[in-house]
């Protein structure tokens, strides 16, 4: 696989002009043959962002305490009508969940913009595929160990016990799914006029078969059915984590063309 | 500015013939299926006083249906035209199918809901059609505001391309995960019939023959509007070439 030069000489070409093809851009990078050379790439990227977020704690606190936040106010507002919080302590988490992490998603590339590190990073002799997987993994990352703080924070406020071992997998599976779609469309809005209104706006209808089947599964989980009576929900969920890695792997390629 | 529009003549797009044959067959067609869902077609025989008075919006919601379908998958081909070729002819393929697949969509739902209220005895259902429709609109309202956030035309055009192309896949899923909500959306053209769906009704052959009638006539009331919201597009971005080559 070869990767376009990040920095094109290339005029402002005319609306109606094809952008330069890829065999035309002089400068070509060879992926390393051994698939382990890629993945030192993608840790490196990923290691960097971890690396920043644990020395600065930016995304990672404002996460925490806007998923806490969320889940009182949830709380309160359910607290006089609905008769008991396992009711609504599934739609609870989810909504949590995705709001928390469009938090994230944002500060991504924002955070990048922010401090002009975007076109260094574009730099980087590494494939792009690589600067998405690292995104990718660092983001899940943050997000997981956000959510390892909310669903106590849930266990105190709602007195219902989320920490149960299908659960934790529905919640792993529906984060990472999450993240690739999030990874994705945050690259897409960084460079838009309104970032930070855009993204979710972008990324919650997407997002629907995640929550439903998060929904789905927790209530079961919640109501003490069997495995077999919500495997379709972790199943769609699987599907989901498969078809947008794949789709997201392909088509990051593109986003950067001509910066 | 004459002297440059005379050096380069403005395209057109379709001919202008073309399009007027279209739009007197649209207008029609439209007429001819006023009278088939008011007249022609009998009243469905199972339903009874206001239900099924208000059966007989199901031409126009099925019709609704069509154009959003139409739209939806024509910008799929859009998308995927322009990711492949970088012609932004096929960017304004896109955003027309988008926009009139929209209007299209919405006439869906809030024909629906007028349906649904005498059938269902409510507005609002989480039907899996109905979520499904409801988070396509969304899906691709999305797309239209995106698109007009960024300033770049040809960026502009492929980050389009490349969220209308992930917002369709996510289509199939939203879906199925839906289906698992109680479902009680009739199920007209399934021959079983839906056992949970309420409102449903036997398709006889002059309520068939308007089905039919309204599949044409939304299928060009699609394409006549399209086609010209693309010609639209095509004009705006020449003007806007012209007016750059002008300062």
């Amino acid at each position: 696989m070869t990767v376009s030069s990040p920095v094109q000489p290339a005029p402002e070409p005319a609306p109606d002009a094809a952008p330069p093809r890829l065999e035309e851009t002089p400068v070509r990078m060879r992926l390393g043959n051994r698939p382990a050379s890629y993945f030192a790439k993608v840790w490196a990227v990923a290691r960097k962002d971890l690396r920043a977020e644990l020395r600065a704690k930016e995304s990672f606190s404002t996460m925490v305490t806007f998923g806490a936040l969320a889940v009182l106010v949830f709380g309160l507002a359910f607290d006089l009508r609905v008769p008991e919080a396992k009711m609504v302590a599934p739609g609870v988490l989810w909504v949590v969940i995705l709001f928390t992490g469009v938090l994230g998603m944002n500060r991504s590339f924002g955070a990048e913009v922010d401090r002009g590190s975007l076109a260094a990073l574009l730099l980087a002799p590494v494939d792009r595929s690589a600067l998405y997987f690292g995104k990718v993994i660092a983001n899940t990352l943050f997000l997981l160990a956000t959510e390892l703080l909310i669903l106590p924070v849930m266990l105190v406020i709602l007195d219902i016990n989320v920490l149960q071992p299908w659960i934790l997998v529905g919640v792993f599976l529906g984060t990472l799914g999450y993240v690739c779609v999030g990874t994705l469309f945050g690259a897409l809005t960084v460079g838009s006029r309104a970032r930070e209104s855009m993204l979710p706006i972008l990324l919650l209808p997407v997002m629907v078969p995640v929550f439903m089947a998060g929904v789905g599964l927790t209530a079961s989980v919640l109501d003490g059915r069997e495995v077999a009576d919500f495997q379709r929900w972790l199943w769609i969920l699987v599907a989901y984590d498969l078809v947008f890695v794949t789709v997201a792997f392909m088509v990051f390629d593109l986003i950067w063309e001509e910066v | 500015m004459s002297t440059l529009a005379a050096k380069r003549p403005i395209p057109h797009g379709p001919g202008h013939i073309f399009l007027l044959v279209l739009n007197v067959a649209t207008v029609v067609a439209m007429a001819v299926l006023m009278w088939g869902a008011f007249i022609y077609a009998r009243p469905a025989a199972n339903l009874h006083g206001d239900e099924q008075i208000a059966q007989r919006i199901f031409y126009i919601h099925m019709g609704c249906n069509f154009g959003a379908l139409a739209g939806y998958l024509v910008s799929l081909l859009g998308s995927l035209g322009y990711l492949l070729t970088r012609n932004l002819d096929w960017d304004r393929v896109t955003q027309s199918a988008i926009e009139v697949g929209t209007i299209c969509g919405l006439g869906t739902v809030i024909t629906g809901v007028f349906w649904a209220k005498p059938t269902w005895n409510t507005y609002w259902t989480w039907d899996p059609r109905l979520t499904t429709t409801t988070i396509t609109i969304l899906l691709y309202i999305a797309y239209l505001l995106f698109r007009n956030g960024i300033d770049n035309r040809i960026t502009r055009a492929r980050f389009g391309s490349i969220y209308a192309l992930v917002a369709f896949l996510s289509l199939p899923l939203t879906f199925y995960s839906a289906r698992w909500f109680r479902s009680i959306h009739p199920v007209v053209f399934d021959g079983n019939g839906n056992p949970d769906g309420q409102g449903g009704f036997l398709i006889g052959p002059t309520m068939g023959h308007t089905v039919g009638m309204a599949a044409i006539a939304f299928s060009l009331l699609f394409s006549s509007l399209m086609l010209y919201r693309w010609r639209q597009l095509r004009l705006e971005d020449r003007i806007h070439e012209l007016r750059e080559e002008v300062e």
